[in-house]
């Protein structure tokens, strides 16, 4: 079974209906012990960084990404779901920088580019490091985001996208995959990426 | 290694069914939205936008239905603009589905709608769409409304200036001179849109030979919106990114 994680962050309709298309049911749910137990749990992340960490404690989304990992589950972090994975972030809420979940150590920062949001399709490199990448390394894949990973994340395989200047398009290790773009808004690259992971599980 | 420029195309639904379609040989229905959704997604189109003309609040819910199933079936992103006057309507759309919102007259009566929406659902998911023709206001191009018949006096370049600050997360810039005309994008409207907006620029309006979409690019749009070119299949989404790389443009190609 797949969790999708529900803790109020916006349109998860297309996740749910990507995650489908395996072998396995998929589940949308705010549940603590539901979402632990799953073979695989989604966390997806719309708008603003202290938005969702707040949505995300509320259901103590916290814990459940550390037992999970502790538990040697797997965990897709989609956009917001990638950036509350790290320490703390740029973007001010309610006049604050915000803190993370901190798995990675480091920040979420502003992209440094002319014209923000970068919205839109975009390539990859380093795309043929992850399994999970297999069939879709040349694809372009949809971002929309105005904050982002900037540094190497240590300790983990990343894939980087350029728009202004480098960023961290994705991060893997062996229990967490993470993404900055959309899969389940990049066609069928997305679809592709969505059910390699899941046949990971 | 670029972003690539978006084709987008427009659907004007009423009633949840599409008002003018394309006639596609392999349509079952030309006028489910869905279907047609799933037509230019597979052609390769980056996003659609649904332009919800329905007049009656009882033909907004089935517009609501309308983007659901879209959500389910279509894996792209997806726009949805008409008649969003707050930001209840804007939750109802996004949690039905949509991934962007677009609003204009409403934004014009009440500007601070552009603030409740960016706070509550961050600035990504507003596209203020403007309506723009030349007028007398200071840069010469004026805000009008209700498809250009009303003027506002209002210049567009304050008006944009005012959303960016105020929350807007890209500008569906639609050139009420050249809305319909086929004669090309209004270019001089999107230089000077450039200049002051560090959001992207959707360009919108007078799409109608190839050339065109790669003119509206050099001209600074970040992404291009069309309707009758498709709908009347003039040119197929395929044709024009073809092209548009051929002359080295960065476009987004299906290749699985």
């Amino acid at each position: 079974m797949i969790a999708i994680l529900d803790y109020g962050s916006g349109n998860i309709r297309s996740a749910q209906r990507a995650f489908e298309r395996g072998n396995h049911e998929v589940v949308v749910t705010s549940s603590f012990e539901q979402a632990l137990k799953a073979d695989g749990l989604v966390i997806p992340g719309v708008g603003a960084f202290g938005a969702c960490m707040s949505g995300l404690l509320g259901v103590r989304g916290d814990e459940l990404i550390r037992e999970r990992l502790a538990a040697g589950r797997k965990i897709f972090g989609i956009c917001v779901g990638m950036q509350i994975l790290f320490s703390q972030s740029a973007e001010l809420y309610e006049g604050k920088s915000v803190s993370g979940v901190g798995i990675f150590p480091q920040q979420v920062k502003k992209l440094v580019a002319p014209v923000l949001p970068h919205i839109g399709w975009n390539s990859l490199t380093d795309a043929d490091k992850s399994e999970t990448f297999s069939g879709v390394e040349n694809e372009q894949f949809y971002f929309v985001h105005s904050y982002g990973v900037l540094d190497e994340v240590s300790n983990a395989k990343c894939i980087y996208s350029n728009y202004g200047s480098e960023f961290v398009a994705a991060v893997e290790t062996e229990l967490i995959t993470a993404t900055q773009f959309h899969p389940e808004k990049s066609g069928p690259a997305g679809l592709r990426l969505i059910e390699n992971w899941v046949n990971s599980l | 290694m670029t972003l690539a420029t978006r084709i987008i195309p427009c659907l004007d639904v009423s009633n949840g069914r599409v008002v003018k379609g394309i006639n596609f040989q392999n349509l079952v229905d030309a006028g489910d939205p869905v279907e047609m959704a799933q037509i230019y997604g597979a052609e390769g189109a980056d996003e659609l936008t649904f332009l919800d003309i329905t007049a009656s609040s009882e033909g907004r819910k089935t517009t609501l239905e309308v983007v659901r199933r879209t959500a389910e079936e279509v894996f792209i992103p997806l726009t949805v603009g008409g008649g969003i006057s707050s930001v209840a309507n804007v939750d109802e759309l996004l949690r039905a589905g949509a991934d962007k919102i677009s609003i204009n007259t409403a934004a014009i009566k009440n500007p601070s709608l552009i603030n409740e929406i960016s706070e509550r659902f961050g600035n990504q998911v507003i596209v203020l769409s403007i309506d723009a023709k030349r007028g007398r206001t200071k840069s010469g191009f004026e805000v009008t409304t209700h498809g250009g018949r009303n003027v506002t006096g209002i210049d567009a370049l304050d008006w944009i200036k005012e959303s960016i600050d105020r929350g807007a997360g890209e500008i569906l810039l639609n050139s009420m001179d050249m809305d319909g005309t086929r004669a090309g994008y209004d270019l001089e409207m999107i230089r000077k849109v450039r200049e002051i907006s560090a959001i992207p620029i959707i360009a919108s309006g007078g799409a109608g030979d190839i050339e065109d979409f790669g003119k509206a690019i050099e001209s600074g749009a970040d992404a291009l919106l069309a309707a009758s070119v498709f709908h009347f299949g003039i040119y197929r989404i395929g044709d024009i990114k073809r092209d548009l790389s051929r002359k080295g443009f960065s476009v987004r190609q299906v290749g699985i």
